[in-house]
């Protein structure tokens, strides 16, 4: 129950094309992120999915059934909103029984689910008040209470969690992540926070100008991005990304190594420069460092103790095993 | 006004304008009270000395006083359901995209502009005259007898008049209200299987609730006392004599000011009495 599948479905705003062709299967139980800059599409793709908007051609399919025309109310999904959405006037236990009351659910089956759906979320203390009584990650507990309750193929989520504290939303983060394990229903997620997407995701779709510049497992973008964009966009600090003479040398147009593939050293190495801003997280230290012949500086990660401080001259060496190669269209020599 | 600070302050800031409007309504007031317990006759002797409660006696058993109050609750009745069930629709109705919405948003505001003597009277001459009149007309045309309005259906008339005046003000409060209601809640309520009939029930009409008590509350003092319909359509005739209508007749037509003050009490009480009901009915809406 929730295969979704999307063939050749555009969207237009009147003249603004902000979907073009675009093909995509989502399998049964799988928890799919959509990451992408912020206008690329992501809401919209999810929207029309939902059925909130039509689309202006091609075809949606929901578990093999042709979905295209079907409202949104009969598609079976369930849909968590950014700014959750919740009916303001009714209390908690009203909210979660809304979509119950709807489908016409009897009242006792209606207590029990909601009374469970309470108990898994941590809101029993909380189902007489009202949403404005409630904390940022409480009402968002709510809002996914209202979806789990109607038992759909699906759940949808847009960027559940923007509007949340940092520590709240790791918290909030196992907490979909541990609902996916236990519902193995499937989810599709938007969001552009990219540690989100690497933690949550079985499948990553990285969108831009609602084109998918690619689909994969958080590993498999990770390990072999399939052009500029994604490499850029997947993995955090950025990928450093090198053009000239220095990607020449390798037979590339652009190379690309990641801030952990980098050795540093403060006695030989393949490029020498200077250390700029360097920012200590504890466990790691990113260093910035500025490297002669280069325009932009390198991003470099060491250990959390390493003895290095702002104007020291370092030797960098990147790992020529992790070193991704692009050509002059940004695609990825294999 | 969270902090005892901040509460003292509105406190001293507010005090000019409370106090002022405190005095603009205190000295009519107590000049009502004053002349309601003289017999005072303008064009026949004056001031005549005090009466005690004749004036109220006699203004509360004359014929007129019982249908007079009857007249006042039906029409502000008759025009809050209205102005109310139509403002709703007409906003629901502005608020969808559609060609020329701005225009057609200053035409329903229009008839707020107009003065009541005047849309009365545009009502009364063009539209219910039963010889000249469109209505008359379109009665005509379908071969139906023409109605005299006024006389014939004189309460449901000035309903009609009043109602039309009022239905922009309601619109437009509604109307903003509906733009402020969050689309994503009519999304998730659709996404959750409400028909259109259960999302006007269930989210437009509960987020409304507060701009309708508004609505209801600032309409009720200002239909309380109308009067301009009234003196340019029936004259009072036809059982539209209002209790602002009889206090008028009372003073002007009767020239017997301690009566008509009288009347004032009472209309005072009135509106006192038809507050208390509101504000215990739809007063809770104001909260939070
Ligand atoms: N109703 C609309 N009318 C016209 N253009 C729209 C409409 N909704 C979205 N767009 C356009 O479609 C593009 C994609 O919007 P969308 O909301 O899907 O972006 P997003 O990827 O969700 O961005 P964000 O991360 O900021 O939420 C944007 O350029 C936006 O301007
Ligand atoms: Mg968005």
């Amino acid at each position: 129950m929730g295969q979704i599948k999307l063939e050749s479905v555009t969207k237009s705003f009147g003249p603004v094309e902000v979907i073009p062709p675009l093909d995509l299967t989502i399998e049964d139980g799988e928890f799919t992120v959509f990451v992408g800059p912020s206008g690329c599409g992501k809401s919209t793709l999810l929207r029309l999915i939902a059925g909130l908007e039509d689309i202006t051609s091609g075809k949606i399919s929901i578990d093999g059934q042709d979905a295209t025309h079907v409202p949104p109310a009969k598609r079976g999904l369930a849909m968590v909103f950014q700014s959750y959405a919740l009916y303001p006037h009714m209390s908690v236990r009203k909210n979660i029984a809304f979509p119950m009351k709807m489908a016409g659910v009897p009242v006792e089956e209606q207590n029990r689910r909601i009374e469970a759906a309470a108990a898994a979320l941590n809101l029993t203390d909380y189902l007489d008040r009202r949403p404005g009584q409630l904390s940022g990650g409480q009402r968002q507990r709510v809002a996914i209470g209202r979806a789990i309750v109607r038992e759909p193929g699906a759940f949808l989520f847009d960027e559940p969690l923007s509007n949340l504290d940092a520590a709240l939303r790791v918290g909030m983060r196992l907490e979909i992540s541990e609902l996916h394990k236990r519902l193995k229903t499937t989810m599709i997620y938007v969001t552009h926070d990219q540690v989100e997407a690497m933690t949550m995701a079985d499948k990553i779709v990285v969108l831009q100008a609602g084109v998918i510049e690619q689909v994969g497992s958080p590993l498999e973008l990770y390990r072999a991005p399939r052009n500029v964009f994604v490499a850029g966009f997947i993995g955090s600090p950025k990928m450093n990304l090198l053009t000239g003479p220095e990607a020449a040398k390798h037979n590339a147009h652009t190379i690309g190594t990641r801030p952990e593939h980098i050795a540093i050293s403060q006695t030989e190495g393949t490029w020498s420069g200077t250390i700029g801003v360097s920012e200590h997280l504890g466990s790691d230290t990113f260093f910035h460092v500025k490297c002669d012949g280069f325009d932009d500086p390198l991003t470099v990660r060491a250990g959390g103790e390493v003895a290095l401080k702002y104007g020291d001259k370092v030797f960098l060496t990147p790992d020529l095993t992790q070193l991704h190669r692009f050509d002059a269209q940004g695609l990825r020599i294999a | 006004m969270a902090t005892q600070h901040s509460r003292s302050a509105a406190r001293i800031m507010m005090a000019p304008a409370v106090i002022l409007l405190l005095g603009w309504m205190l000295v009519p007031l107590l000049m009502t009270l004053w002349f309601s317990f003289k017999k005072y006759l303008p064009l026949r002797g004056g001031d005549l000395g005090w009466v005690g409660f004749d004036n109220y006696v006699r203004f509360i058993s004359s014929s007129s006083f019982w249908p007079s109050i009857q007249a006042t609750l039906i029409i502000v009745g008759g025009v809050l359901a209205i102005t109310i069930i139509f403002g709703v629709l007409l906003a629901i109705l502005l608020n969808q995209p559609m060609w020329g919405q701005g225009i057609v948003r200053i035409l329903v505001i229009a008839p707020f502009f107009v003065m009541p003597t005047v849309s009365a009277l545009v009502w009364k001459n063009m539209f219910m005259d039963p010889v000249n009149g469109l209505f008359a007309h379109l009665w005509k045309f379908f071969g139906a007898e023409p109605i005299s309005w006024l006389s014939e259906a004189s309460l449901q008339s000035i309903i009609l008049i009043v109602s039309w005046q009022w239905l922009p003000f309601a619109t437009l409060i509604l109307l903003t209200a509906i733009q402020s209601l969050d689309s994503e809640q009519l999304e998730a309520a659709e996404m959750d299987g409400a028909s259109p009939l259960s999302r006007f029930g269930y989210i437009t009409l509960p987020h409304l609730s507060r701009a309708i008590t508004v609505v209801l509350l600032i309409q009720t003092i200002f239909l309380l006392s109308i009067f301009a319909e009234i003196f340019v359509t029936t004259q009072g005739a036809f059982g539209t004599k209002t209790l602002t209508y009889l206090i008028y007749q009372r003073v002007l037509e009767s020239q017997n000011v301690g009566l008509g003050s009288a009347g004032g009490v009472y209309a005072i009480i009135l509106a006192n009495i038809v507050a208390i009901f509101l504000m215990r009915i739809v007063g809770k809406n104001l909260d939070a």
